[in-house]
């Protein structure tokens, strides 16, 4: 009953509450706007007082990384969550768990850049969660919450794959998400894993070598290079797999469409609104929102391109996904990028009037 | 139904906790609701304002180009978002800090001298709850009586024994605001 509670948060307070919800083992984090309300939130519910959950705040984000790459290796269900200047210092550490192959949940409430920039939302970091960020071949599975109630279960979800896949995921949100109070119903409350569900779903953890079984070494290190392609090959074929099998995305209005607009996160909901207006006005346009932005929905962006005169790709930055799309479509139809920058957030005329332009 | 309302004005005067009522309120009838502050280095005496929507059906865009209902309770405020209020919408003011009065002629223009009554009441910290009171009554987007369970649901329990000045205040509201 009470877990099934409808309540107004912030989409920060929701990641918190569905963190200690899904039995998460272990936060550690350091505080920017706009996500503190992650860590105040996780302080104000004192977790470790109820499911035995440990909140930290580390003294620098390459210590909160490194604290998750710790309590990753022991196959705990560990997160981090900051904000752009804050995740930059964390790639480091990042490429190291992609390396090692650990399941970790990093949450980026983005911020406009380049540097400390401002403290506005944002969606400038897609090139640093989907294309890298830290050195070496290796993907996060990155997913892009459009409300406050995917905040929310998105976190649980997240943490799902990064164990399917024994891979590193982020919630890429951005400020305005993070800021902004909806409706949300959290999830029911799932009891962190015992230490015998972690060895028996973990086979890989440093979780004591209980009957004298092997060592479990966990490391992104092998000097030998005949070695090391074949770890990469294998991280490699399970990044296809993970390309197969889980592409998420959300179709809006795309039936009768004549232009599609491609928009994640709050530039989605900017989308919905702008499309509202054109539609009054006659144009049909329709929404294709990426939910996983890595692996993309390469498919069904290529799709559109037999069925829409145009795309708009609709980012709060210089023009990132936009990339993504025109690989995707192959040249078969005009792909435009509208965008603004450094904390502004486009509003749903401006969308309009960029749609009567473009095409 | 969608009530697509920004209310600015100073920080400290409540503008972000008068949002955060309204749209508790909502919740607690079942409505879709948003509420995006313009969040920054803010500070009291900047300016600060919040969206607030209330809606039958869900949400799209938390972000707006124009407005169902404008409440502005400072000079800047009014200069900024009076143009953004849609034809035939509304729009609300406290004549205390705004005194260049609003021009348009193409939308219902409503003062409240909330500000006034809040000191004559002695009552300065329910100033915003007189102006919510005001667009109440000229808008019911919800009733009087969610706003009290919000206000019991999201005060904390030392501080429940102020909610009858907070509806007082908000009586008071519904009682002042008229139509230039």
């Amino acid at each position: 009953m009470a877990d099934q509670e409808i309540t107004l948060m912030k989409g920060n307070e929701a990641i918190a509450h569905a963190a200690i919800r899904c039995g998460c083992d272990g936060y550690f984090g350091y505080p920017i706007t706009p996500q503190s309300e992650v860590l105040e939130t996780l302080a104000e519910q004192k977790p470790w007082e109820t499911t035995g959950m440990v909140v930290l705040q580390a003294e620098s984000e390459v210590s909160s990384i490194n604290m998750v790459y710790g309590g990753a290796s022991s196959g705990k269900k560990v997160m981090t969550s900051s904000s752009s200047p804050g995740v930059s210092l964390m790639q480091e550490g990042i490429s190291y768990m992609a390396g090692a192959e650990l399941p970790a949940l990093i949450v980026n409430v983005m911020r406009g850049g380049p540097g400390l920039g401002t403290i506005q939302p944002s969606q400038s970091d897609y090139f640093q969660a989907c294309k890298g960020g830290g050195h070496g071949d290796y993907h996060l599975i990155v997913l892009a919450p459009a409300s406050v109630q995917e905040m929310a279960d998105f976190v649980d979800l997240a943490f799902t794959l990064a164990f399917r896949y024994r891979n590193p995921a982020m919630i890429l949100a951005d400020g305005a998400i993070g800021q902004m109070m909806e409706k949300v119903v959290l999830p029911p409350f799932k009891p962190r894993r015992t230490e015998e569900e972690i060895i028996k779903e973990c086979p890989w953890a440093t979780t004591g070598r209980i009957g004298g079984r092997k060592p479990n070494i966990i490391t992104s290190l092998e000097l030998r290079s005949e070695e090391m392609e074949i770890i990469n090959l294998r991280i490699q074929a399970k990044y296809r797999e993970i390309e197969a099998k889980e592409v998420r995305y959300e179709e809006y209005m795309l039936d009768d469409a004549d232009y599609a607009i491609v928009a994640f996160g709050s530039a989605a909901r900017i989308a919905k609104k702008s499309i509202e207006i054109a539609r009054s006005q006659g144009i049909k346009v329709g929404l294709l929102r990426p939910i996983t932005l890595w692996p993309f929905p390469t498919e069904e962006v290529k799709s559109l391109a037999g069925r829409v005169n145009g795309i708009l790709s609709l980012e709060i930055n210089a023009g990132q996904m936009v990339e993504d799309i025109r690989l995707a479509v192959e040249g078969k139809v005009p792909v435009r990028h509208f965008g603004r920058l450094g904390g502004i957030i486009p509003d749903p005329d401006e969308v309009v009037e960029v749609l009567k332009s473009s095409f | 139904m969608t009530e697509e309302i920004i209310i600015a004005g100073f920080g400290g005067q409540g503008v972000l906790s008068m949002g955060k009522i309204l749209a508790y309120a909502g919740l607690m009838e079942g409505k879709e609701v948003t509420w995006m502050p313009a969040y920054g280095p803010e500070q009291r005496g900047g300016t600060a304002n919040v969206t607030v929507i209330v809606s039958d059906d869900p949400v799209s865009s938390p972000i707006l180009s124009s407005y169902d209902t404008a409440i502005v309770l400072n000079q800047p405020s009014l200069e900024k978002f009076e143009p953004k209020v849609k034809p035939g919408g509304t729009l609300i003011y406290d004549s205390y800090g705004i005194p260049e009065p609003p021009k348009r002629t193409d939308i219902d223009v409503y003062r409240i001298d909330a500000m006034d009554a809040a000191a004559e009441m002695n009552l300065i910290k329910t100033f915003n709850m007189i102006v919510l009171g005001g667009l109440l009554k000229i808008h019911p987007v919800v009733g009087i009586d969610s706003v009290l369970a919000a206000l019991r649901k999201t005060l904390p329990e030392r501080h429940h024994h102020l909610i009858p000045k907070n509806e007082e205040a908000i009586r008071k509201g519904m009682e002042i605001i008229k139509k230039l």
